[in-house]
């Protein structure tokens, strides 16, 4: 560990100690079925969706009552975007983007909770997310197009001697979609939890005459509002699009 | 003042890697810049674009976030 930074430093600020993995029922020893506070926020987050997607929406109103029609909203939202993108063909795995998108959306706002924690704030958390993406339009694209899938490395508008090089870009791009694809998630609801707690450092250093770094955390908190339900679209928006590569491949 | 030369590294390190924010910034910008320019020529046409532009600026803007994270990195977590 760094003692040498947190020395150096004028405040006494650890923004990266409230992303530590504890257990929830004392000890020290983490195993992999040790229940932490991870397994607790992840779980909460799961209530969260079924709250609202199955309990709010349990009275088949004819005219919706507000969980159903927040539901609602949602689900034709998520369902226009996965038609959208991918086309016709592409809403047989509407219900797999739907849960990605539920998932991250309740754990992002969950996670913004005082004393509470973002389980998509960790990379093995969306490294998952994203690798099981990238797995399943690998084979998809096999399984639908065989050989031909190799078609979305070999750019057929370039100019015939660009084509290898290009190739070896889009291999490159593709081998690299899923390192992309988490890292987006979990920095930025890494960086906005740790913008706010060096924030409210400085708020701790200034005692009561803080009112600059709390006006600043309200202003960073209505931003880290809108950034949990935009990455949570932008992961299920580009989970469409890896998906439209393989089920139509070629340029 | 006494120091060490790691914790300096660190410190440099982290504002060096701070710069890669401000391209991510101008990147994001000129994608929300383009966007608007174009919706405003064409309105009708803006609304069927939107899922473009987030996909364009989430792949702008993903960039400044991997350099904060080596920043942050650099800063409260050592190497």
């Amino acid at each position: 560990m760094a003692s040498g930074a947190e020395a150096a430093s004028p405040f006494n600020i650890h923004p990266m100690d409230q992303f530590a993995i504890r257990p929830l029922f004392g000890g020290d020893t983490l195993n992999f079925y040790t229940p932490t506070n991870q397994t607790l926020w992840l779980g909460l987050a799961v209530l969260a969706v079924f709250a609202l997607l199955v309990m709010g929406v349990r009275g088949r109103a004819l005219v919706p009552s507000r969980s159903q029609s927040v539901a609602e909203i949602i689900y034709g939202f998520v369902r226009k975007m996965v038609e959208d993108v991918t086309g016709k063909d592409g809403l047989a795995y509407f219900p797999y983007i739907m849960t990605l998108f539920m998932l991250i959306l309740m754990s992002n706002i969950l996670g913004l909770l005082p004393y509470s924690f973002a389980p998509t704030s960790h990379i093995a958390v969306t490294g998952v997310l994203a690798m099981l993406v990238f797995l399943a339009v690998t084979i998809i694209g096999f399984a639908k197009h065989g050989i031909g899938f190799l078609k979305l490395f070999w750019v057929m508008s370039a100019p015939w001697w660009i084509r290898p090089v290009l190739a070896i870009i889009e291999v490159i791009s593709f081998f690299v979609r899923p390192a992309s694809h988490s890292i987006r998630l979990a920095g930025n609801m890494m960086a906005g939890h740790a913008v706010i707690k060096v924030f409210a450092g400085f708020a701790g250093a200034l005692g009561a005459g803080a009112v600059v770094p709390i006006f600043a955390i309200t202003a960073v908190y209505g931003l880290e509002l809108l950034v949990s339900f935009l990455q949570a679209y932008v992961f299920a928006i580009l989970t469409c699009v890896y998906l439209k590569d393989a089920l139509h491949p070629g340029h | 003042m006494e120091g060490n030369i790691v914790a300096l590294g660190q410190a440099i390190g982290a504002g060096l890697a701070c710069i890669g924010m401000g391209g991510a910034a101008i990147g994001v910008g000129n994608v929300f810049a383009a966007y608007l320019s174009g919706a405003l020529r064409n309105p009708s046409a803006a609304s069927s674009q939107t899922a473009t532009l987030f996909i364009g600026m989430a792949l702008a803007e993903a960039l400044g976030i991997f350099s904060f994270l080596v920043a942050l990195l650099l800063m409260f977590v050592g190497v």
